[in-house]
């Protein structure tokens, strides 16, 4: 059994980190309230520019309309964005994502490049050898729209130049406070029908068009703003539904960290007060010993 | 008949509502959609949409966007837009002051971006200010809101 000032300082500095913990889970507390803000205000817009796309969808000939709609016979080379964290302490967050994506892309017998969103996932894919073509890194807490286009459009040169056939969305879906689950989502082509998740399950059974569109100015103008614009708006809603992932699972991850620590202060504080009789009894039983030596020798 | 019309901006819901008619800033002029109207896709110009409904107008003044026009619904997908009641008159009028002298100054050669993005700057508090100027003294009855919210 170690001695009393060894527990003691076991004790002390577990209580440190029970401080930390809980500064990190207040600090936590406050930016899931703000993301999911951010999320909830993009929503409406993100919804009503789906259900235009979804009636674009449903257009006769759809496949001739656009080449960002059009699917490629041969799937050659995978562009993969993935979106991570660029800290820790996030609990299963980072870990999570990267596995499902490498279940999801190592069988591929494609070529894949990876885009990666966050620090801790560029050096997760790195550690595994995997070829990361762009690194977006240390993005600000509150992200807007001309923050995160980039990445959308360098997933559309990457398509339309021909070095992809099919680009691939991994970010993680906030569920609630508790549950965040990584998705897959097929970026381009675009096809309405593939997509998951909230939007898709509230126009599910929204109403038909079956009349062509009129265009104004013209189709391909139209569609040539609308297509790109859209997919880097889809990469701004799962931005920020990963942020508000991130920062509720480091929350979580934080509370228990400071449970734990409090129940490991417990068990120590119990080992001491026995270290502590321990040594008292020792004491006591040293000086009755030397006492009754002395008695016996007068 | 009333056709259904819906604004939405980058960051948030800017209305919802019916509509006798709504009147858009398209590419190619301006136009009157009125219920039962055909299918129709087309971009948006900066300028001012109207929504009349049973004698009453609302003025929203759009930078640039989308609308999608169906038979019973006008979806309006804009990059940015606001009701003429929420303009922040000194928020635009110093923009436009700022905008001014920078273009004063010459484009710079070399950055035709930023001489762009200072143009439009230009361009959307000017529209603002003449939306306010124009409509807002009692021709919508929308009461002012206490604190006009940016863009």
């Amino acid at each position: 059994m170690a001695n009393a000032r060894e527990v003691k300082q076991r004790i002390r500095s577990v209580k440190n980190i029970a401080q930390v913990t809980r500064a990190l889970q207040a600090v936590s507390a406050s930016r899931v309230r703000k993301a999911m803000d951010a999320m909830y205000h993009t929503r409406p817009y993100a919804h009503k520019a789906w259900q235009v796309l979804t009636h674009i969808a449903e257009q006769p000939d759809r496949e001739l309309l656009h080449p960002l709609l059009t699917t490629r016979d041969e799937i050659r080379n995978v562009l993969v964005v993935m979106i991570s964290s660029d800290r820790g302490l996030a609990g299963p967050y980072n870990t999570n994502i990267l596995r499902a994506t490498l279940r999801a892309f190592d069988e591929t017998p494609a070529k894949v490049r990876y885009i990666s969103v966050g620090r801790k996932g560029t050096e997760l894919l790195y550690r595994r050898g995997k070829e990361i073509m762009a690194d977006f890194s240390g993005l600000p807490a509150e992200p807007t729209f001309a923050d995160i286009s980039p990445i959308g459009r360098i997933a559309v040169e990457e398509f339309l130049s021909g070095n992809a056939d099919e680009v691939y969305l991994m970010y993680t879906d906030f569920v609630n406070m508790v549950r965040q689950d990584p998705v897959k989502k097929k970026l381009l082509p675009l096809e309405t029908e593939s997509a998951e998740g909230l939007v898709q399950a509230e126009f599910a059974n929204s109403r038909r068009v079956s009349a062509a569109y009129l265009y104004e100015p013209g189709e391909e103008e139209i569609l040539d703003e609308i297509i790109p614009n859209f997919t880097r708006l889809q990469v701004f809603q799962a931005v920020l539904e990963s942020f508000a992932s991130e920062h509720a699972a480091r929350m979580v991850a934080m509370q228990n960290a400071t449970d734990n620590a409090g129940e490991l202060a417990g068990l120590l504080q119990l080992e001491y007060n026995k270290a502590r009789q321990l040594s008292i009894t020792s004491d006591i039983l040293d000086i009755v010993g030397g006492a009754e030596a002395l008695a016996k020798s007068k | 008949m009333t056709i259904r019309c819906e604004i939405a901006s980058q960051d948030r819901l800017v209305f919802e509502g019916e509509a006798d008619i709504v009147v858009l800033p398209g590419v190619n002029g301006e136009m009157g959609v009125l219920p039962n109207h055909a299918p129709l896709l087309t971009t948006l110009n900066l300028g001012v949409i109207k929504v009349r409904h049973e004698g009453r107008e609302e003025i929203f003044t759009v930078t640039g966007g989308l609308a999608e026009i169906q038979p019973d619904i006008v979806t309006i997908l804009a990059d940015a837009a606001e009701h003429v009641d929420e303009i922040d008159i000194a928020r635009a009028e110093e923009a436009r002051a700022r905008a001014q002298e920078l273009l004063e100054q010459g484009p710079p050669p070399e950055d035709l971006d930023r001489y762009l993005a200072i143009e439009a700057a230009l361009k959307r508090s000017t529209l603002r200010l003449d939306a306010v100027r124009r409509y807002r003294s009692g021709r919508s009855r929308i009461p002012q809101r206490e604190e006009p919210r940016g863009e």
